[in-house]
């Protein structure tokens, strides 16, 4: 029936061996031998196997073939068409057959590779290649759907992925809105003393980026501001911000300080100072924060509480603090966007036989590097919670919440060359003896494993094991007023107890605590860990399936300083790239409704999660803006009238491909072979 | 080995999202995770995409299972798609039933882009099941079945 709609094509088969990827568990000469017999009926004139069907020179076997055999339409058997599917389009577009008439079906991540029987591999390839010419009958040749850039780039974390990423953009000459959750940009490195292995000032080599930023004309910069919604596609984001409420103008602000001089409120920084220090309820994170402007915590300030205080109003000497301040919603339309949203401190908490929050003298990486850091709360100074006694002997625990089955399986990749750091500073500081647990020491970067042999040399002791408790119950005289360390030295054999004055957790990284909501919003996926998938782990490490979309940073998975910047560039550089373009070819896979056969019963009009189909109330009809439409196909399959049709995944496409699919029957293919 | 000792092998039809589940097939193969032969896919942009006329198509051309499989609730690639597909999928559950053909021949699977293991491991498990329910043999079980009962509607 559907066969007389549709002239008869000539059709092209081509199964690619993948070298010995599939041809190992494929019989592939079979397979195309099957193909050009079996399939002739259904317009297959041609069918070829050949080593690699994505070389050069497998595409040009196909291009010589559409001329030759005067082909309409070509199925390629080899990998998932994420792969080569544009591959092989582009290779027909050559031989001037429309792209949209080649069908790329996957038999080696769906066959070959998951397979052990070679027989039904066999078979099921065989099908699943009669699927795709069944299928591919019924393709129409289509234009792709050309949609102009916006200049304009969003980047959302202004951390040092996202400040690389918002300078490249913008010294390139197009706008970029910076946005940061946090009161100033920055992020995790303006926490930090020093950077490994080089043992730079972190604030030393970050501030000079920060302030570029902050003062770059193409640079509008949000701070204390978060994205609520994403709408529309690449090219023609529509972002909603809303920028919380500074209860400063910083239009009259110069940032002078007596605000927070004269703030009576003192309030724990479990932020930036990671619960080590005070800030008051009017603040800015740091001295030199970017932008420079203070902002009032609302929840500890005395006014909001209390409503008196308003010292922060009296002293200020031009007038910009502003209690009645709201939250404001910025809307901007940006072409592109760079999450680099980055990560959190594994809770140590959570690793109750450790300590931490119990014994004071416990303390997590992020505390020792405000400790550490000169501009910290206690100026740099290395000494115990108590805020004065200089410890003798401290133990560096690796690996917490990190390569633990229990907790993140995964290496957090930076906590190694930390510690070392970490060593080196505390006997540089304190001249303390420094016992470093670790699982295994992995300095796979540049200088850094001369930095571990630095560190060899100066005299910090390594113990290879996992520790299995941190204490304060001593056993003996030595141990009495110390935290015990009970670890396996699995280098001699022995168990240890290593009485010290300090303990520095190496925590973790881990995804933000909203990864999966900012994913949703973005509308990427995270992995089972929830740092965000990239396009392809090799090869595409920095965007994403949604196109548009980019990664920066940890929030891809974690990272060191120098790998963050170099991501960040990266994403920054194809950002440029798509932005020069000034439009993009995108998918024709578009809803169409044929308004003679539309009876008007709005049903679809309800199921667009795009709002892309209107109706017409003149006419009653209802019509896809395709501008709009993201194909999903939802209302093609809810159109009671079948009048919606579904470019590149219509009825007849699928219905023809499950016929195809069927063809060859497992059980009775089977049972032929046996009989 | 003669006809009655070797396992019945079922044929099941799996419809995937672009994004999510194919994605999950995708990454079994490249983490080169095993499973049962008898899956055959076809990719739809989103589950949305997927209506019941396919599964009955599936059935009818012989067929033993049916698989749906999209993105997490919540993780659509369009908003909320698979949403959509979840009602029609349960309605389909019915008719099917209906017409005489047994609910643990249809299965939804959501799977992430990362869930390769987990693809695999329910491929399995589905197969098995379909396996235990034997063949389908639609022509000769369900057309024979429906043919009164349409005779009954007509009187």
């Amino acid at each position: 029936m559907k066969t007389e709609k549709i002239p008869q094509q000539r059709i092209g088969v081509y199964v690619c061996h993948c070298g010995s990827n599939i041809a190992g568990m494929v019989d592939v000469d079979d397979v195309s031998q099957w193909a050009g017999k079996e399939l002739a009926q259904d317009g297959v004139v041609i069918s070829r196997d050949y080593k690699f069907m994505c070389s050069s020179l497998g595409q040009e076997l196909i291009e010589k073939d559409i001329k030759e055999h005067e082909l309409t339409r070509v199925v390629v058997g080899a990998c998932s068409p994420h792969l080569h599917e544009a591959t092989f389009r582009t290779a027909c577009a050559r031989a001037d057959l429309n792209p949209y008439l080649c069908e790329l079906v996957s038999i080696r991540e769906q066959v070959s590779w998951v397979h052990t029987d070679k027989q039904a591999a066999t078979e099921k390839s065989k099908a699943i290649i009669a699927g795709g010419v069944r299928r591919v009958v019924h393709h129409e040749p289509l234009e792709p759907l050309h949609v102009p850039i916006h200049p304009a780039s969003l980047v959302v974390g202004g951390g040092i992925a996202g400040i690389q990423a918002a300078l490249e953009i913008a010294n390139a000459g197009y706008p970029v809105y910076l946005v940061e959750r946090e009161p100033t940009i920055g992020g995790h490195m303006a926490q930090f003393d020093k950077t490994f292995p080089t043992l730079d000032c972190s604030a030393c080599i970050l501030t000079p980026r920060m302030v570029e930023a902050g003062n770059h004309p193409n640079i509008t910069l949000l701070t204390y501001s978060e994205v609520e919604k994403v709408d529309g596609y690449v090219g023609n984001f529509v972002v909603s911000i809303r920028k919380r409420a500074r209860s400063v103008k910083e239009d009259l602000c110069t940032g002078c300080g007596v605000c927070w001089e004269k703030c009576p409120k003192k309030v724990i920084d479990d932020v930036f100072e990671a619960g080590l220090g005070y800030r008051k309820a009017v603040y800015t994170p740091f001295p030199q924060a970017v932008p420079k402007y203070p902002v009032i915590d609302r929840e500890n300030c005395t006014y909001y509480q209390k409503g008196t205080c308003k010292a922060c109003e009296k002293f200020c000497p031009t007038g910009a603090i502003d209690f009645a301040q709201e939250d404001q919603m910025i809307t901007v339309e940006v072409g592109n966007i760079i999450l680099a949203t980055g990560w959190q401190l594994f809770d140590p908490r959570r690793i109750h036989n450790y300590g931490y929050g119990r014994l004071a003298n416990v303390f997590s990486s992020l505390e020792f590097e405000r400790l550490s850091n000169a501009a910290g709360p206690t100026s740099g100074n290395v000494v115990l919670r108590d805020g004065k006694t200089v410890p003798k002997s401290v133990a560096i625990v690796h690996c917490v919440g990190s390569r633990d089955k229990k907790y993140n399986s995964y290496c957090s990749s930076i906590c190694c060359m930390q510690s070392l750091k970490f060593a080196h500073l505390v006997e540089e500081k304190t001249g303390a003896t420094v016992y470093n647990c670790y699982i295994d020491i992995r300095t796979p970067g540049k200088g850094y494993d001369e930095f571990y042999q630095r560190l060899l040399e100066e005299g910090t002791h390594f113990i290879r094991g996992k520790v299995a408790e941190i204490t304060d119950a001593g056993r003996t005289t030595d141990e009495e007023g110390k935290i015990i360390v009970q670890v396996e030295d699995t280098l001699i054999g022995k168990q240890r107890r290593l009485p010290v004055d300090m303990v520095i957790l190496s925590a973790g990284l881990e995804p933000q605590p909203d990864a999966k909501e900012v994913a949703k919003k973005f509308g990427i996926s995270c992995s089972a860990d929830g740092w965000y998938i990239e396009r392809h782990p090799k090869l595409d490490p920095v965007a994403t399936m949604t196109e548009g979309i980019y990664l920066a940073g940890c929030v891809q998975g974690p990272k060191d300083i120098p790998a963050s910047v170099a991501q960040g560039a990266a994403a920054a550089a194809r950002v440029i790239g798509k932005i020069q373009q000034k439009e993009i070819a995108l998918e024709p896979v578009r809803a169409t409704i044929n308004e003679d056969q539309c009876s008007g019963c709005r049903i679809c009009n309800d199921l667009c999660p795009f709002n892309a189909i209107l109706f017409h109330e003149d006419r009653m009809v209802s019509e896809v803006n395709p501008a709009l439409c993201q194909g999903c196909g939802t209302c093609v399959a809810a159109c009671p009238a079948g009048a919606i049709s579904g470019t590149g995944f219509s009825n007849e496409q699928i219905l023809s491909q499950v016929e195809g699919l069927l063809m060859v029957n497992l059980s009775k293919e089977a049972a032929i072979s046996q009989g | 080995m003669n006809e009655e000792t070797k396992p019945f092998e079922p044929t099941i039809i799996g419809f995937t999202c672009n994004w999510c589940s194919y994605r999950a097939a995708d990454m079994a193969g490249t983490a080169r995770m095993k499973y049962s032969p008898n899956v055959r896919l076809i990719r739809l942009m989103c589950s949305g995409r997927f209506d019941p006329t396919f599964a009955f198509q599936a059935f009818a051309n012989g067929a033993d299972g049916v698989l749906v499989s999209g993105c997490h609730p919540g993780d659509c690639h369009y908003i909320n798609q698979n949403y959509k597909m979840l009602r029609r999928f349960h309605l389909m559950k019915r008719v099917l039933k209906q017409m005489g053909i047994e609910p643990g021949r249809i299965k939804l699977l959501w799977a992430s882009a990362a869930e390769g293991a987990i693809f695999a491991d329910e491929i399995n498990k589905f197969v098995e099941q379909v396996r235990e329910l034997g063949p389908l043999n639609w022509k000769e079980n369900i057309i024979a079945i429906e043919q009164p009962m349409l005779e009954e509607v007509a009187v």
